[in-house]
């Protein structure tokens, strides 16, 4: 390896430096004003709280419903997160191992739906929760389901897509050895290959908890004061008269807090799973 | 991210030591087992279809559809207008097709800003933590944090950070001495840049992550030949990384795209509902015009143009990509 030239140096001490400050001032932002009181955070901004306060912690439980709304996005981010990931190890599994006909459409069809704005299918899943709330006797507008059934196919393009690349680096050799075993396809899957695919399959459950945990724009429509998840809960600590800024940045670090804490601490399975499943 | 090859290998004879050719190809095929694929890819296809395929085509169908506030629990039976709805989104003397105009050029500068910015940033982030040193993984750590935070907390702050009053940038800028008077920044043209920022620091980490990634698959080798050579970090940059990455370039130039132009969360939130003509992004506008209204019909309309631009769009580049990287 080659020495760092003093222009390097430079370069990476200043990049660093200015990310650094980009990346942390929200954050900061964050923490310095849950800790200030309501009248100290809607004055002109300071740095640090006049006289710091952990009481806006404590009263994000009660001026929203902030542990119902956590429960919501924990079954429905869990629920689509599980459901989506089982139905890809398997589609993957015969993508990766199989040419049949159809499955080059499959795989350019699970690719286009990627590309497709959320918008898109906001309007017609709306109207056709609609319809089957009324004429089948489903319950899917505004409930937990009709958004897992939602988020379950939003991550599966992506999971389908992350998998087959990883279970296409698991070397055939393995299946053989199972098939001289006498295992069929399904224990083939569920010994060899899954277990062999550990950090890709962990790192497509982050993306697909990550996704169902933030999405908005779903969330906003097919919810209602029920279902409702932090994505649209959070948005009640503003009200006409006042914007509780001090909770509404308390109530942010808690909701962020056990999903960044996850992704950090799985962030080496993510990276080889990138690298992996993606980058070829 | 190349994750599917494109060009589906044939059948390979055992050739075990190269597992990319090697896996596809019969391996439980022939004996009356040709429907084992099939059962596995089962569950995937029937929820395809009822959330993605059956929506396109209820979306193309309502784009035909009058759908109005009084319709809209049975909707089923609005009157038909064939293409009606169409003519009245690409009028773009009227009022809809006026501002549906404007929101469709915004979410082009939109796109155009954030993608090339968080490239640039996270191509510089890339190559800063290219080379070992201490507090290199700490630093990696902490770039990925944007992209962990779910996307409402970190607008949410955001907005925050740009209120007028009680904002930290106006405050900062107004310590150094750049300001005199606190300037809107969620209202007006100012919408637009602060847009971009917001979008710009949730989007360079992806970036910078498949960057890095894909910088990690280079050889070693290859940059300690280039260096006997007497080439220096620049020209190596020049000749080595960027060329080596230019696949990975390729697909993540199209995800970011595809991600910032149907961008939702940043504006939703960070305008709180309503934004300001600068920063109208065309998956808001859409949201507006048929949720504010309840014209599902022309918002399905703009939905089906949108989905043609995009569909456009993604086919050129592909096809552009594909082309020129046949040639080198």
């Amino acid at each position: 390896m080659n020495h760092d030239t003093p222009g390097y140096r430079a370069f990476r001490y200043v990049t660093l430096t200015l990310l650094s400050v980009f990346v942390l001032a929200p954050l900061y932002v964050m923490l310095a004003s849950s800790l200030k009181t309501l009248p100290d955070v809607q004055g002109e901004f300071t740095w640090f709280p006049s006289s710091p306060t952990i009481q806006s912690f404590i009263d994000i439980w009660h001026t929203v419903p902030l542990a119902q709304y956590f429960v919501n996005s924990l079954i429905v981010a869990v629920s689509a997160t599980v459901l989506s990931v089982l139905v890809a190890v398997f589609a993957s599994y015969a993508l990766s191992r199989w040419k049949f006909p159809g499955s080059g459409s499959f795989k350019s069809a699970v690719l286009a739906t990627q590309m497709f704005p959320g918008i898109l299918f906001l309007l017609p899943l709306y109207l056709l929760f609609v319809y089957a709330d009324q004429n089948l006797g489903t319950d899917l507008v505004g409930t937990r389901t009709g958004l897992v059934v939602t988020y379950l196919t939003f991550s599966l393009p992506f999971a389908v897509w992350m998998l087959v690349g990883y279970f296409d680096t698991v070397p055939r050799d393995l299946d053989e050895a199972a098939k001289v075993d006498g295992a069929g396809p399904l224990r083939t899957l569920l010994q060899i290959i899954v277990p062999a695919a550990t950090p890709g399959i962990v790192a497509v459950c982050i993306y697909a908890f990550m996704t169902a945990w933030g999405e908005v724009l779903f969330a906003s429509v097919l919810t209602d004061t029920q279902s409702r998840t932090l994505a649209v809960g959070l948005q009640a600590y503003s009200t006409e008269a006042n914007v509780y800024w001090n909770q509404v940045m308390a109530a942010s670090l808690v909701v962020s807090l056990p999903v960044v804490a996850g992704f950090l601490l799985l962030q080496r399975f993510l990276i080889t799973g990138f690298t992996a499943g993606a980058v070829k | 991210m190349a994750v599917i090859s494109p060009s589906g290998t044939r059948e390979s004879p055992g050739t075990p030591d190269t597992p990319k050719q090697s896996v596809r190809g019969g391996r439980f095929r022939g004996r009356g087992r040709r429907w084992i694929p099939y059962a596995f890819l089962l569950p995937a296809l029937a929820l395809e279809v009822i959330v993605h395929f059956v929506p396109i085509v209820l979306g193309v169908a309502m784009s035909g559809l009058r759908v109005t506030q009084y319709q809209i629990s049975h909707w089923w039976e609005a009157p038909f207008t064939g293409l009606g709805n169409f003519g009245i989104v690409l009028d773009f003397d009227g009022p809809t097709g006026k501002s549906l105009a404007q929101s469709f050029f915004v979410t082009l500068g939109f796109t155009a800003v954030v993608l090339s910015g968080a490239w640039i940033v996270g191509m510089a982030a890339a190559l800063a933590l290219q080379r070992a040193f201490r507090g290199r993984g700490l630093l990696r750590t902490l770039f990925l944090v944007p992209y962990a935070l779910p996307a409402y907390t970190a607008v949410i702050t955001w907005r925050f950070i740009f209120q007028r009053d009680n904002g930290m940038l106006n405050h900062l800028l107004g310590q150094l001495g750049l300001i005199d008077s606190n300037p809107f920044w969620l209202i007006g043209h100012n919408a637009f840049w602060a847009e971009c920022v917001v979008a710009i620091w949730r989007m360079w980490p992806f970036a910078f992550l498949i960057l890095m990634a894909g910088m990690q698959a280079i050889p070693g080798e290859v940059y300690e030949a280039s260096s006997i050579d007497g080439a220096g970090p620049w020209r190596q940059l020049q000749m080595i990384t960027l060329p080596l990455l230019s696949s990975v370039n390729k697909v993540l130039v199209l995800v970011m795209f595809l991600h910032t132009f149907n961008d939702f969360s940043t504006p939703y939130i960070l305008f709180g509902g309503s934004a300001p003509p600068a920063g109208d992004l065309i998956s808001v506008h859409i949201y507006q015009s048929s949720f504010a209204t309840w014209n599902f019909g022309l918002g399905s309309a703009m939905s089906v143009l949108l989905l043609l631009f995009l569909a456009v769009v993604s086919a050129c580049y592909l096809a552009f990509t594909r082309r020129t990287g046949h040639e080198s």
